[in-house]
């Protein structure tokens, strides 16, 4: 591993370009991965938000589910924001028949779980790892955790639904961190890099 | 469900916000929004890729060609295509129509378009899209219709180009003019930010942000004639963040693989490559039409 980690950030689609600016405020260099040979470079990744569908189908049609699903499965660090959490999670219920999920974190959502873009809302959250101020969420047509895993320990609820979760080196959020300039969730998440 | 170690939930949710109505925009970058008129066509969309849908009764060729008011689409038509696709549905109103925004609003459309493809209502007022849950794209030829629309509450523009052409080149035109000016603001002293501010008959405030943060308050798409994967590229490469296809899909020969790599050159536009790849053997494009052949210049609509 070279010094500083390599952060990559999946760019097929969405809101990556957010956390590629959040990542150098951090002091890191982010790659932009779009192709498998790509992953190959990174010690950690992160999936942001945008369409799922659309980002499961540049997936596929690009050969990066397999490599993908290994470096996972051998334990790399993702932090996963939206359609990032939709595709590291358990199951997805009412989701496409090709609905796809790497199954990397143990909970299940339901997409557009909040509802329409007229349902979109921010929020003030409360969460302990990162102290006071409260974070303040942007929630953007966001998936709903129906279910966590026991070993899934929850970081942040809204409403009392959870929307802030952790599984050993995998970190979801329902919310949007990378639309404000508050950075204390991407350096929590590059904190478990050591 | 595991134990929580958080605080009690928050009373202070707000929706509708600027970063709420601007978020989705961010969220469909880098991606295909495309015309669909049927909820076929939208399934097709949606598996092609797209970030989101345009529904609408007539794509723009063919308003194009059949001439009389293009309105609002039938709340029918619109709630067809809601309940097939789980992408975002965007829907057009008409320039300063603020009752059809109201009822595109009332029926849970995701974006409204405020677009010079319909026939425009109010020759010169557009909508007051603050006083809207709703967020709004609006189309631009220039920078000052751009920053026109963004202080009346636009979150996203998207360069008009000249829809149901099939013709790149008011789209290029239209772009390049838009971060043309965004680029020589970024070098103007703090004198001339004022009379930028008058050529383009926008608010000063907004102009020197730009000459700040050197790009547009909110993401800037491309629109209008597009209709090849290396139409999408260029658009990109030129310094657009996401593209809108309209006639160029439905209105080619076969449009479910032309969707699909419109989708993969609006990823990889950098990727030379791969946009070759993407290209091959996608049958024949909408025929299009050359400037000096067309009676009406949606782009002119809008004040």
């Amino acid at each position: 591993m070279s010094p500083v980690p390599v952060v990559g950030v999946l760019a097929l689609q969405g809101a990556f370009a957010r956390h590629v600016d959040a990542l150098r405020r951090l002091g890191f260099d982010p790659v932009e991965v779009r192709r498998p040979e790509q992953l190959a470079g990174i010690d950690a990744l992160v999936m942001p938000g945008g369409e799922s569908t659309t980002m499961i189908k540049l997936l596929t049609g690009f050969d990066l589910v397999e490599p993908l699903g290994k470096r996972l499965a051998d334990g790399m660090p993702v932090f996963g924001t939206c359609a990032g959490m939709i595709l590291l999670a358990a199951n997805v219920l009412d989701g496409h028949q090709d609905q796809l999920c790497f199954g990397a974190i143990d909970v299940d959502v339901r997409r557009n779980g909040y509802g329409r873009q007229v349902d979109s809302f921010e929020a003030d959250l409360r969460v302990a790892a990162v102290g006071d101020p409260p974070v303040r969420a942007v929630f953007i047509r966001a998936p709903v955790v129906v279910r966590t895993g026991p070993t899934v320990e929850v970081l942040a609820e809204n409403d009392g639904v959870p929307v802030l979760c952790r599984q050993g080196p995998i970190m979801v959020s329902s919310f949007h961190p990378e639309l404000t300039d508050d950075d204390r969730l991407h350096q929590l998440f590059l904190r478990s890099l050591g | 469900m595991a134990e929580t170690n958080s605080g009690t939930p928050s009373p202070q949710r707000h929706d509708g916000t600027v970063r709420v109505k601007r978020g989705l925009a961010e969220m469909l970058k880098g991606g295909v929004i495309m015309d669909v008129v049927t909820p076929d066509q939208a399934r097709i969309a949606e598996e092609a890729g797209a970030v989101a849908v345009m529904a609408l009764e007539r794509v723009p060729a063919d308003i194009r060609a059949d001439g009389g008011v293009a309105r609002m689409s039938d709340p029918e038509m619109i709630e067809g295509i809601k309940a097939v696709t789980t992408i975002p549905v965007m829907a057009k109103a008409r320039i300063g129509h603020f009752v059809e925004a109201q009822i595109l609003q009332a029926l849970g459309v995701d974006y409204v378009d405020e677009s010079e493809v319909l026939t425009p209502a109010d020759e010169a007022h557009h909508i007051d899209k603050w006083s809207f849950t709703v967020p709004f794209v609006c189309g631009a030829t220039n920078l000052g219709e751009a920053l026109r629309r963004i202080s009346e509450g636009a979150c996203m523009i998207r360069s008009k180009g000249e829809a149901g052409t099939g013709n790149v080149v008011e789209a290029v035109r239209h772009l390049r003019s838009i971060l043309g000016d965004i680029r020589k603001i970024t070098q103007a002293d703090s004198a001339e930010l004022f009379e930028w501010a008058k050529r383009l008959q926008a608010p000063l405030p907004l102009v020197q942000e730009i000459a700040e943060t050197g790009k547009l308050q909110v993401p800037l798409f491309c629109a209008g004639g597009l209709a090849t994967p290396a139409d999408a590229a260029l658009a990109m490469q030129l310094g657009a963040e996401a593209v809108f296809v309209g006639s160029g899909i439905f209105k080619s020969a076969d449009p479910a693989p032309r969707a699909k790599a419109i989708v993969e050159a609006t990823t990889h536009y950098n990727d030379a490559e791969i946009l070759a790849k993407v290209s091959r053997g996608l049958g024949t494009p909408m025929t299009g039409i050359g400037m000096d052949e067309i009676n009406v210049r949606m782009a002119d609509r809008g004040w």
